[in-house]
């Protein structure tokens, strides 16, 4: 070595490269987050932009005289003159004063397509309610017909064809800019089940639905995982027959949740001949595919436990039951709940199995129990979006955007118990 | 206490044909031979009384046939290499070993004249009577209060709160711990700082009012000054209990106890007074290790 290249030149000139390869190892880190956050980004952007006209509902408010003649009713209190009067006429009748060119034939029929399929039955039902409004005028906020609402939210997006005539176009125009179609908060979307027509239809059906099935599965799947959990880890002797069962705790994690359903199908529906569509036994299959997680994470929870603290309570004397339940269980506690939600979170979202089991059938009432016919967030949002109606479209983005929030909500909470539950030893 | 210069070893007395052959190599590297037990290891006033113990894990021998008395109130400390089986040899006094499924343990161990590896004893009760203090200070995640009164809670010790109280008190007194914690029983014992965190501990172990305690490197993790408070605790609480202590530290053998053990891989190699082991061992090993040749 000559005096030129001394040890600590032959170092600062190998820091160069060391820098530079950390430089380089740390852009590649940046990069790869880079790409994660921007398809994240992407696909936000694409489903909120779809669906927040979902949230939006095209209103048409209407003072509407419920003049008898025109309705062929007399008395509102007789069930059979309700149900053979035309409750549309007086709804036609009530635009033709805002459009008063459109008197023939051909026009009442446009005009009558302008509102929405169920804008008559809400006069049937004010009437069959209050029978003393026979006669009067009332001012009624009915929701447009689903090619109004198209028109109005999207006349200018490419993706959505109007299905309205010339003649309807310009007559919506008019009754804008008079302000009698107007746009609002779609609480129907929070308020009822689904609806064959895009504008009826509701959200709150699936809500519930998913609820009510997730209820069945926390009830089942936590305390028989933990259970699972503790006993594997603390008090099943270490041979052969745990081993199996250990590896197949392990495989079950790893089955396709279809399989899931096809065998809540058998045995639940097919075998135990319990009903179809029901959320007792979405959650019951749901339980069997979430039990996994949960063995899995709160034996996790159970090893993360430091052996000094076994070791200090069985050194004052606890017994094995003692030191578990007052020592390893509640300082698991944490883990385990965390690793419970996120299990929660992922039936939350599951499609597959309940399609097996029939939740996805078509169904308009809001479950009021475990034993009610329901369908589930994600059902819903498959079964709209392979719907044909194009009221539909942003209905399934909105549904997305819902389910997505009760997923992060679920996230956020296990992270904050996480947080605000761990202990430092 | 008698002194017996020539204990009897082991093998010729109790050593039953189910047995594994115990490892009769008794040679060092350097051919120096391990062969009896020198020194006292007896006493007529054994608290403990251990012979002929053999501790396996699987197949390997961790403790080679190791015959000793402790004493009614006298502070013994083990001293030795790493390695050399002195941790394990303690925790065979509380059977903390049984939680470790590849350990067995052999040999008489008695409590008082009552072997205390009999599957009819119960480990909780032996527990209770031969309290424990780790290497790591470990008190439970709980309150200073809850930590010292979860042993006579599990135990039933207490009826009353009052009595409970008392205990709690008392307990931390002896630790010493009582003047610094007594306007903050509530706080996390976790919130210690590491001698506090230690001395703790060694209030938990007495608030079951034990008669022995065990105590495998108290101060390794503790900075000289908290090391002197658990030293001088622990000469204060040899006045009321049995003390076996193990140590790194051959100054603190010297100082804290009344009777030394020096274990080599295994072996039990020389007992004796503390000072005697210090100034004039018996054996070539123990003076290596003093003088600090190997260790």
């Amino acid at each position: 070595m000559t005096d030129q290249t001394s040890p600590a030149e032959l170092v600062r000139r190998s820091l160069k490269r060391r820098y530079r390869k950390e430089r380089r190892f740390r852009a590649y880190g940046i990069l790869a987050i880079v790409i994660a956050l921007s398809a994240l980004l992407v696909l936000f952007a694409d489903i909120i932009s779809k669906g927040y006209t979902g949230f939006i509902k095209t209103t048409i408010t209407l003072d509407v005289t419920l003049d008898p003649e025109v309705m062929y009713l007399e008395d509102p209190t007789d069930p059979d003159e309700l149900s053979m009067a035309d409750f549309t006429a007086p709804i036609v009748r009530a635009l033709q004063e805002e459009l008063p060119d459109a008197q023939d034939k051909t026009a009442e029929r446009e005009l009558a397509r302008m509102v929405g399929t169920y804008a008559p039955n809400r006069i049937r039902d004010l009437l069959k309610d209050s029978p003393e409004l026979l006669g009067t005028t009332q001012t009624m906020t009915f929701l447009a017909h689903d090619r109004v609402s198209v028109y109005v939210k999207h006349a200018d997006n490419d993706m959505y064809s109007i299905r309205l005539s010339e003649q309807q176009i310009e007559w919506v125009d008019q009754l804008r800019e008079q302000g009698i179609i107007d746009t609002a908060f779609n609480d129907v979307l929070f308020s009822t089940g689904d609806s064959r027509e895009p504008t009826n239809a509701g959200i709150l059906g699936a809500i519930v639905g998913s609820l009510l099935t997730l209820v069945v599965t926390l009830v089942i799947a936590f305390p028989v995982g933990v259970a699972a959990a503790v006993y594997l880890e603390e008090f099943a002797p270490r041979n052969r027959l745990t081993d199996f069962i250990e590896v197949n705790i392990n495989n079950l994690a790893a089955v396709p949740s279809i399989i899931f359903g096809l065998l809540g199908l058998a045995v639940f529906i097919g075998l135990f001949g319990m009903p179809r569509s029901v959320p007792l036994v979405g959650g019951l299959v749901l339980a069997l595919m979430t039990l996994p997680t949960i063995i899995i994470s709160s034996r996790a929870a159970i090893k993360s436990v430091p052996p000094s603290i076994r070791e200090a309570a069985e050194g004052i004397g606890a017994s094995k039951m003692q030191v578990v339940l007052h020592h390893v269980v509640p300082l698991a506690m944490p883990g385990m709940m965390t690793g419970s939600i996120i299990g929660m979170a992922q039936a939350l979202g599951e499609t597959a199995p309940l399609l097996l089991i029939g939740m996805v059938a078509f169904i308009v009432d809001v479950p009021e129990g475990f034993l009610d016919s329901a369908t589930a967030l994600p059902v819903q949002i498959y079964l709209w979006a392979s719907s044909a109606e194009q009221g539909f479209i942003e209905l399934a983005s909105a549904g997305i955007m819902v389910l997505l929030t009760f997923l992060f909500t679920m996230n956020a909470l296990a992270i904050w118990l996480r947080k605000r539950l761990e202990r430092r030893w | 206490m008698t002194n017996l210069k020539h204990p009897i070893t082991a093998s010729a007395e109790v050593k039953s044909e189910s047995k594994p052959t115990v490892d009769q190599e008794v040679r060092t590297e350097e051919g120096i031979a391990y062969g009896k037990t020198v020194g006292k290891p007896y006493s007529d006033n054994a608290k403990f009384t251990l012979r002929d113990v053999n501790v396996f894990y699987s197949d390997v021998q961790a403790i080679k046939n190791i015959s000793l008395d402790i004493a009614k109130n006298e502070v013994i400390s083990f001293i030795g290499p790493s390695g050399c089986g002195k941790s394990t040899f303690l925790r065979c006094l509380n059977r903390m070993n049984d939680s470790i499924d590849i350990c067995s343990v052999q040999g008489r161990l008695e409590l008082d004249g009552v072997d205390i590896y009999q599957s009819k004893r119960d480990v909780v009760e032996l527990r209770a009577r031969v309290g424990m203090v780790f290497q790591k200070p470990n008190p439970f995640p709980k309150s200073i209060y809850d930590n010292v009164a979860y042993g006579p809670r599990i135990h039933g010790l207490a009826n009353r709160k009052s009595e409970l109280d008392d205990i709690v008190e008392s307990s931390l007194k002896k630790a010493g711990l009582w003047k610094e914690v007594k306007d903050r029983l509530a706080t996390p014992g976790t919130g210690l700082s590491g001698g506090q965190q230690q001395r703790l501990c060694i209030a938990r172990a007495i608030a079951v009012s034990p008669e022995v305690v065990l105590m495998d490197e108290p101060c390794s993790a503790l900075d000289p000054i908290a090391t002197a408070r658990i030293e001088e605790l622990i000469s204060e609480l040899s006045q009321s209990y049995t003390i076996v202590i193990v140590t790194h530290s051959m100054q603190q053998a010297a100082r804290v106890s009344h009777r030394t053990a020096y274990f080599h891989l295994g072996h039990l190699v020389e007992v004796n007074d503390t000072d005697k082991v210090f100034t004039t061992p018996e054996h070539e090993l123990t003076e290596s290790y003093i003088t600090g040749r190997f260790g």
